[in-house]
């Protein structure tokens, strides 16, 4: 496999929002806005990068009884000093993710692709997993996150599109998030199949 | 490379050498952030005090911390900025107070006028849903709906559902009445703090 497929899998064929349905937390909780859900991320893509490279590198010298709570600890270092970064120098996506920065660590796409890809591949190819998976993310967060943002607040990108009496409140709840993520889903197979 | 075996000495080298060195690492980051993170926090207040008081050239001539107690007996700290113009004339104050909101503590920051009129507000930590209560920021600022800019505190600000003159958030009437109960406090606090 190349590294091209490897990014190409990660978006399209396996993407973790509308496909693999991997961290839904995040993806139903910061897509208010488009700009909160491209956040998000590329928040988690900074961190998938990091973890599926360093677990990649210590497969062999990780015993296989003990390789998830390694896992965890390289994980939540990442998460930790991404969120320091964020605070220093990053305010304002502080001020709007600050809360569900941290709850990138049980972020079930990180442990499930260090233990079904990085556990497995080189260092590189685990790489390029990172980046892919991490774009099929970001792709979906800042999908949900336009659509909700649209109907919800009738902008996208903070830009006002439409006047505020075609607002549905709705879309912004968490209500909206399910109902948004469903027809994306149903659109997005509709176009595979 | 064959993969280490899952003895107990191969568990516990490891995983103890990992969480030393990814400890090491954080060590290493938080020491390259703390200032930053700090200079932020400063800069982040500095401007909110200049905006709550509509006032691009002030100085904070003090700074003291007070403690009431609030309805229901539970203490609370409220600092006050004592700001004065270029000239030496005084402004009035910002005041930081903190309430409970919708999703955790919302601390605000308002500015009083001499007479205890509020001048500007800003919110400085809030926990409250995106796109409903975080819309806070906006809402009561002059040309939001629920405008408390010009008003007194000296009746309590309430809600108007609660009978009050205020229009709360849509959807969003907690987030509402712990903005205003801060507000509240807040002047409560300045007026009960010696004037100079």
């Amino acid at each position: 496999m190349n590294y091209i497929d490897i990014i190409k899998n990660g978006i399209v064929k396996e993407n973790p929002t509308f496909v693999l349905m991997l961290g839904m937390c995040p993806t139903l909780a910061t897509t208010t806005s488009a700009m909160n859900g491209m956040s998000m991320g590329l928040a988690t893509m900074a961190v998938l990068i990091c973890t599926n490279f360093v677990i990649s590198c210590l497969k062999n010298v990780t015993p296989d009884k003990v390789r998830i709570p390694v896992f965890i600890v390289v994980i939540a270092a990442f998460v930790t000093i991404l969120q320091m970064f964020i605070k220093a120098y990053l305010p304002d996506i502080d001020a709007s993710l600050g809360l569900f920065i941290p709850l990138i660590v049980v972020n079930c796409i990180i442990l499930g692709r260090a233990e079904a890809f990085a556990a497995k591949q080189s260092p590189v190819a685990s790489l390029f997993d990172g980046i892919g998976i991490g774009l099929g993310f970001t792709l979906g967060l800042t999908l949900l996150g336009i659509c909700r943002e649209l109907l919800g607040s009738g902008s996208i990108f903070g830009f006002t599109l439409l006047p505020e009496t075609y607002n549905i409140l709705l879309f912004v709840l968490p209500p909206g998030a399910f109902i948004t993520l469903g027809f994306l889903v149903a659109i997005v197979n509709k176009l595979k199949a | 490379m064959k993969k280490l075996e899952s003895s107990l000495k191969n568990m516990v080298l490891v995983l103890t050498g990992v969480a030393v060195i990814m400890g090491a690492i954080l060590a290493l980051v938080n020491n390259m952030t703390s200032g930053p993170i700090e200079a932020q926090k400063e800069k982040a207040l500095a401007d909110g005090i200049k905006a709550v008081m509509v006032c691009d050239d002030l100085v904070v001539a003090k700074k003291e911390e007070v403690k009431q107690n609030d309805a229901k007996g539970k203490e609370m700290t409220f600092t006050i900025y004592q700001t004065k113009d270029a000239q030496g004339k005084d402004l009035g104050a910002a005041v930081e107070s903190t309430t409970g909101g919708f999703g955790g503590d919302l601390k605000v920051l308002v500015g009083f006028d001499i007479e205890g009129n509020i001048l500007g507000y800003t919110i400085l930590e809030h926990a409250e849903t995106p796109g409903l209560g975080a819309k806070a920021d906006k809402w009561f600022q002059k040309d939001g709906k629920g405008n408390i800019i010009g008003k007194s505190p000296k009746e309590p600000l309430t809600v108007s559902k609660d009978g009050g003159q205020v229009d709360a958030i849509t959807a969003s009437t907690i987030t509402s009445r712990a903005f205003l109960l801060a507000v509240n406090n807040a002047y409560k606090a300045y007026m009960a703090a010696p004037a100079e």
